[in-house]
């Protein structure tokens, strides 16, 4: 599954890396720590949060993660899509919130931990 | 055969603002793009990154100011961050997971997660942390370069 497939499944909102979708989607994490983000998350997972500042892209970048998922219609600040596209990171932005959004690509097949 | 010290070479010092939460991530980004630009192996860039942001994360969160150094040996890249603020009371303390003191500003960011200080422990081969309290902390830590291409300028540029 590619974040192409997800972005289309879910209709999302593409805010930056519209370039970098086709990338597959190893595994999901939902999370609004950054430091926990950082320590348990997996390269090629999709990532579900509410932070929309720019060092969400540093984590996401670090970690080698496929996208990232804003939810409940939030928008990511301007500095945020820059930094976005620089790094060629996809920020997606849903109007479902976590808890949905979570249980719903997890139904689709996409796995939590490891 | 010279000394080892000639093989260490301080390549860049970067200085830290804290509470400038605007350029955060800026630093370590620096160092990302040097590293990426050395040639080195996506697990040193990655590891490098994760205890780098860390680092100067805590810096911007708890500190006044701080210097951030990479030195380059050809066995281990050092990263020296040093911080003038209220430095760490308890050492102990501060290394458990999920222990913090931040604010809620911080909180609300998604920082002071209580992880920043196990984060850099797990992403490096050695970290040693020391403060004195009301003056500030002084924190370095080893990242190894086994297995890596040792013929990058950056390793020989001290030579």
């Amino acid at each position: 599954m590619t974040v192409s497939d997800i972005v289309k499944s879910f209709g999302l909102k593409i805010r930056a890396g519209k370039n970098r979708l086709d990338q597959d989607v190893r595994g999901g994490y939902t999370g609004d720590l950054l430091s926990d983000v950082l320590a348990h998350s997996h390269k090629g997972n999709i990532w579900v949060t509410i932070q929309t500042h720019p060092n969400i892209v540093a984590v996401a970048t670090m970690k080698e993660l496929a996208g990232i998922i804003l939810t409940g219609g939030r928008e990511p600040d301007s500095e945020t899509l820059r930094k976005a596209e620089e790094e060629g990171m996809p920020i997606l932005v849903s109007s479902l919130f976590a808890f949905e959004l979570t249980g719903k690509l997890y139904q689709m097949g996409i796995p939590g931990m490891g | 055969m010279s000394g080892a010290e000639n093989n260490i070479h301080l390549h860049e010092m970067f200085h830290i603002e804290g509470g400038n939460f605007t350029n955060a991530g800026s630093i370590s980004s620096q160092v990302k793009k040097i590293l990426k630009e050395a040639g080195f192996s996506s697990r040193v860039i990655r590891r490098t990154s994760i205890a780098t942001f860390e680092a100067e994360m805590n810096v911007i969160c708890y500190a006044s100011q701080g210097n951030l150094s990479l030195f380059v040996t050809p066995d281990f890249l050092r990263i020296v961050v040093e911080d003038e603020g209220i430095g760490i009371p308890d050492v102990d303390l501060a290394m458990q997971e999920g222990y913090s003191t931040a604010s809620e500003r911080i909180h609300e960011m998604g920082f002071g997660a209580g992880m920043g200080l196990s984060n850099i422990k797990n992403n490096t081969d050695g970290m040693i942390l020391t403060s004195k309290f009301g003056q500030g902390t002084h924190l370095e830590f080893l990242i190894s370069l086994e297995g890596e291409d040792k013929s990058v300028p950056l390793l020989n540029a001290g030579e």
